[in-house]
């Protein structure tokens, strides 16, 4: 097998056709997949580059529709496209599972059969939800009281059964981190007060948001704005409940250290692993299926030909669409280096920018990278239109044109005019930063 | 952050109390942190734990999560949050010296 790098080959190719190509090979067809195989396979030749991407199946979700479809404001068919569909030409679609990468042999072997090898593996196969994993959440209740909107079955199970509750307690609760999308729970909380409200009943509603987190969120300023929201819109916070247990008949949330919290609708985050695959492929990744990588450069630990881009990795950032795409351009850059045998460029700072519904027609935003927590002030620079970390018409508009950007430019891998993969710092209001 | 003599050494601390250089950390210093933190005593399973934690820290850069510290360090996660109440991870991580786990972004 050639070793990757060896540009004298480029191009190359003896008569009987590709083999002397440089394979790269994407595991996921997702935010991340599709955005790097579109990429790759602008930059170059495919007479000297082959771009294969394997997905389980050609449903490709829009995951931050999903927030919207239990409260009817989105449905299936606008959310999902074919991934098949979002690839440019001369792209390799498999549409199998992934059985195992083999990482001695650098080959990738699917359910169908089909042994891929490659020069380049790029691992953005993403989060799988985990629900069996916490006691009693499929049990008694599933998908009657106890409801998840991550998927897309249980955003539209959700979406009947809230427009029948009339009244009651409906708590909101995240098992664990990671997750992805770690706002959505919250925002979830804040459109169903809007919810309520706007069907006149929302005096009858109780709302809980229970955390295992000891504030509303992860970092401490972000935290007092949308603890503050909280308070604001009346829903109870329940911090420090690390869930150990759900009792869907009893209607009751059970923490590892025996507190309870009562419900009569439960709106839960399941844990999440990275894809089955990485457990079963020798040395890739870690107890819970993320596959280790380097913060900066997104070259995987298991091997120097192994990338690893958005939720898949370890990495410690929010596991969103707008990492993914930040990371995207860093990869890029790093897979052309690695085939040119160049030093990798260390230059991903963990850049994550996030919209934040908050009900009737406005939204926060937020943007951070692994050192800077989110801080107000505006975006993308001192005199940028949008307002960090305060409420705004502007922000949730921005959050209604993402849909269109995320089909038309993101997933096709343009970059966003006046959206530097680098976190912008200009804006930002320091001052304020906790100590 | 700030340096204080804390049993008998110079340590530096965050302001939650995390020490920033987990070099400076002594079994001694994490029976004090312990107590500081309303655990009376530290038992061998508390060791274990903590042992588990730093070990870990200390290879990968990196502390395992309370769900990875279940599947991995032999003491199942009730048990974890008998032995460190309310935030296991958080707690040994601070008992064994090592800065704060960032797995909760």
């Amino acid at each position: 097998m050639r070793p990757p790098g060896a540009e004298a080959t480029l191009g190359q190719n003896d008569d009987t056709g590709s083999e002397m190509r440089t394979r790269i090979v994407i595991l996921g067809g997702g935010t991340g997949g599709t955005m790097m195989a579109n990429r790759l396979r602008r930059r170059h030749d495919p007479a000297q580059v082959s771009v294969a991407v394997v997905d389980k199946d050609d449903r490709h979700v829009y995951q931050p529709g999903l927030l919207f479809v239990p409260f009817g404001l989105a449905y299936a068919d606008e959310i999902v496209r074919s991934r098949r569909r979002q690839l440019r030409e001369g792209i390799d679609f498999h549409e199998t599972e992934v059985e195992q990468v083999v990482l001695e042999d650098d080959a990738v072997r699917l359910a169908d059969g089909t042994v891929l090898d490659y020069d380049v593996l790029v691992l953005a196969t993403g989060a799988v939800l985990r629900p069996e994993e916490t006691e009693g959440m499929t049990g008694a209740g599933w998908n009657e009281r106890v409801f998840t909107f991550y998927d897309l079955p249980g955003a539209e199970q959700l979406a009947r059964a809230l427009a029948d509750f009339d009244g009651g307690r409906l708590v909101v609760s995240l098992v664990d981190m990671p997750i992805k999308c770690p706002v959505a729970p919250l925002e979830f909380a804040f459109l169903a007060d809007w919810y309520f409200t706007e069907r006149g009943i929302r005096d009858r509603v109780d709302l809980v948001y229970a955390t295992p987190l000891d504030a509303a969120f992860t970092k401490p300023i972000a935290s007092q704005h949308l603890g503050g929201l909280l308070d604001e819109k009346r829903i109870e916070l329940v911090t420090e409940f690390a869930t150990g247990e759900i009792d869907g008949e009893r209607g009751r949330l059970v923490s590892w250290d025996d507190r309870e919290v009562a419900f009569d609708l439960l709106v839960t985050v399941p844990v999440h692993e990275g894809a089955a695959y990485v457990t079963r492929s020798e040395g890739l990744g870690d107890v819970l299926g993320f596959v280790p990588t380097d913060p900066a450069t997104l070259q995987s630990e298991a091997k120097s030909n192994v990338f690893v881009l958005g939720d898949a990795a370890n990495v410690p950032v929010s596991k969103a669409g707008s990492v993914t795409h930040f990371e995207g351009e860093v990869l890029t850059e790093n897979i052309d280096r690695f085939l040119a045998d160049e030093e990798l460029s260390a230059v991903y700072d963990g850049h994550a920018n996030c919209f934040i519904e908050t009900g009737f027609g406005k939204a926060l935003l937020i943007d951070f990278d692994y050192e800077t927590e989110p801080l107000p002030g505006r975006f993308p620079n001192a005199f940028g239109p949008l307002p960090l970390l305060r409420e705004s018409r502007l922000n949730h508009l921005g959050k209604l044109t993402f849909q269109w950007l995320y089909w038309h430019a993101l997933l096709p891998g343009r970059s966003i005019p006046g959206i530097p993969h680098a976190m912008p710092t200009s804006g930002k209001e320091r001052q304020q930063e906790a100590v | 952050m700030t340096t204080t003599e804390f049993v008998g050494s110079q340590v530096e601390r965050d302001a939650e109390g995390f020490l920033v250089h987990p070099e400076q950390w002594t079994r001694t210093l994490g029976e004090a942190i312990a107590h500081e933190s309303g655990i009376a005593e530290l038992t061998p399973r508390h060791w274990q734990v903590v042992d588990f934690m730093r070990e870990r820290y200390l290879t990968t850069g990196t502390a395992p999560s309370i769900r990875a510290l279940g599947k991995e360090s032999g003491v199942p996660v009730k048990e974890l949050y008998a032995l460190f109440p309310k935030g296991p991870a958080k707690l040994a991580a601070k008992i064994g010296g090592i800065p704060k786990p960032r797995g909760c972004i």
